[in-house]
């Protein structure tokens, strides 16, 4: 089993990755990939039961990335598992990549869906979760990760309202807590508060930790996976930006590409942590 | 008069529900109106209620799609398809085996006018590139149509469908051929092309203006994508002059479809007949009436056009 140790060192190559590509494809969104690098460390190198090369195994788990522009992390991810080639990461955002600017599902069956217009992650994850129900041979648990700006959409609460009436115990909805979305704070946008009791009323089990801490994560993903008989929501309080000071907790990372410059700033902050 | 298609529609998924394990179905809060409620009884497990909730069921049923099941999800088309956005990026672009089933079409419905009618389904469903449309004229081409589906696995498909009755113009032993026109009536004067609910009524129509002399070809397209190019281009050969025929606006749908498929054919003039404007309420049969869909409807729209300058007869 990958160390607490091993899981911090894959988090920052994710991180480093995710810049990288960023980088060279000349556009994409660093801050919400930075601020998920535990989350999907975690879940791909700890949690999630799944066989490279096997993007079709029915029996495997089910990951979704409803926040689509936060991609780069799990591409990179993918590639430091071995389930793509870790030179394909250079081929982010450009022509006839399978990498494409959101998951494309068709050109790249490590993606479970297409994501990228924000909202729809979640009931698509819930549909999978109700499929693996009526599945007689298979026993797989579905994963879901949210933005918070997403949580804007109402089709995020149609789908919690239908997990808790399901009891849907076999899926995840991990929330990406970076407080900042593409125009500013979410907080002034449109404030989510109180989060935690909007999900507990719609009958989830509820968890709120530091999305950070490799500890927390794992325990969370832990008590989630042990829930008997309701959907389970980790809020992952989280900095956008994370790892690279210049680029926390603000809009302006959103959605720019590093310059060369910025770039080897921030891998050197990154390896210096 | 025979049966409304939606009840076809309803009646099949039922029936072949015990052989399709895959076929599940996904209500929002129409399961009466659209005809699932059979298939709830029958397989409660396979049944998911989902609320008034369609862009959230869209969702949950690309997820379903992709895990293997194959799921059919019915509400009235303009609810449904209303959820374009969704439909778009969770069913289209994943490629997600969902069978979209859109009732209620048209101005058929009748009474409760413009806010239940799909009028601009047939527009937004063609558009997404590998999306198949489908609008059976009677109740045994619904009932295969339902059939071919369940076993249907290239994709995403759009099933349109009628509240009321309509006319059969097929007999028992119809076999339904995806992708495939039927030529119902032969003719030389004129080509009316039609789907759904028309279909019936251009049939009637063919036999008004038989009486008048003209020789008028009634073809029903019942797979509006892919369109059966090849019996359009005979059509156009043979006529010269097309009328396509639709409870749809005259924007996007089976008209759209006719002009994209003839578009570099010489020598045919199309004309599009469809709903204009919003819908409205009133009887179904009023309706068609005053938007000259009905046999009577439909033979004066056809005599027009064949009095008209356009076309090869007066070139």
């Amino acid at each position: 089993m990958t160390s607490v140790e091993e899981l911090t060192q894959i988090a920052r190559q994710l991180r480093i990755d995710s810049l990288r590509m960023i980088h060279a494809g000349g556009s994409g969104h660093p801050g919400g990939s930075l601020s998920a690098a535990e989350l999907v460390t975690c879940l791909y190198f700890r949690t999630l039961r799944y066989k490279p090369g096997r993007p079709d195994d029915p029996a495997r788990d089910r990951f979704i990335i409803s926040k689509g522009h936060g991609v780069p992390v799990v591409y990179a991810a993918l590639a430091r598992a071995g389930c793509i080639p870790v030179e394909e990461l250079g081929t982010l955002r450009r022509i006839d990549s399978r990498l494409q600017g959101h998951p494309d599902h068709v050109r790249l069956p490590y993606m479970e869906a297409a994501t990228g217009s924000l909202g729809q992650g979640l009931s698509v994850a819930l549909g999978m979760a109700l499929a693996e129900r009526l599945d007689t041979k298979h026993d797989y648990r579905t994963w879901c990760l949210l933005g918070d700006g997403e949580l804007q959409a109402g089709q995020v609460w149609e789908a919690a309202m239908a997990a808790g009436k399901f009891k849907s115990s076999r899926l995840t909805a991990i929330v990406d807590y970076n407080k900042v979305q593409l125009d500013g704070h979410v907080k002034t946008i449109m404030d989510l508060e109180p989060l935690a009791e909007k999900f507990a009323a719609f009958r989830w089990h509820v968890q709120q930790i530091d999305g950070h801490s490799i500890e927390a994560v794992l325990a969370a993903y832990d008590a989630a996976t042990a829930e008997p008989d309701r959907p389970s929501v980790i809020i992952a309080n989280t900095v956008k930006g994370k790892g690279v000071s210049f680029m926390e907790d603000t809009h302006a990372w959103h959605g720019k590409a590093p310059t060369a410059e910025e770039l080897e700033r921030a891998i050197t902050e990154l390896e210096a942590a | 008069m025979g049966k409304a298609t939606r009840a076809a529609f309803g009646d099949t998924l039922a029936r072949i529900g015990a052989v399709h394990p895959r076929v599940v179905v996904l209500d929002a809060d129409l399961a009466s109106s659209v005809q699932t409620r059979k298939f709830a009884d029958a397989y409660p497990e396979r049944f998911f209620q989902i609320g008034i909730a369609e862009g959230n069921m869209v969702g949950i049923a690309a997820g379903m799609a992709l895990s293997g099941l194959t799921p059919f999800v019915a509400s009235f088309a303009c609810f449904v398809v209303g959820r374009f956005e969704q439909i778009r990026m969770s069913v289209g672009y994943n490629n997600a085996n969902v069978r979209i089933v859109g009732t209620h079409s048209g101005i058929g419905i009748g009474e409760d006018g413009y806010s239940q009618m799909g009028l601009e389904d047939l527009a937004l469903m063609r558009s997404l590139p590998n999306m198949v449309v489908l609008q059976p004229a009677d109740a045994i081409e619904a009932e295969k149509a339902t059939e071919f589906l369940a076993d249907y696995i290239g994709g995403p498909a759009y099933l349109r469908l009628t509240r009321q009755n309509v006319i059969d113009v097929n007999g028992d032993g119809y076999r339904f051929e995806f992708g495939k026109g039927v030529e119902l009536r032969e003719g030389s004067d004129l080509a009316i092309v039609a789907s759904g609910a028309c279909v019936g009524e251009a049939v009637a129509a063919s036999e008004l203006l038989a009486k008048k002399g003209l020789s008028v070809a009634v073809a029903n397209i019942h797979t509006i994508k892919p369109i059966d190019t090849d019996l359009l281009g005979r059509l156009a050969s043979r006529c010269g002059r097309i009328l396509t025929v639709e409870d749809h606006g005259i924007v996007g749908g089976l008209g759209s479809a006719v002009v994209e498929a003839l578009a570099e054919t010489p020598d045919v003039v199309v004309r599009i007949h469809g709903v204009h404007g919003y819908g409205e309420s009133g009887t179904g049969a009023e309706l068609f009436a005053k938007h000259g869909l009905d046999a009577a409807g439909i033979a004066r729209v056809a005599g027009e056009f064949l009095a008209s300058s356009t076309g090869r007869a007066n070139a």
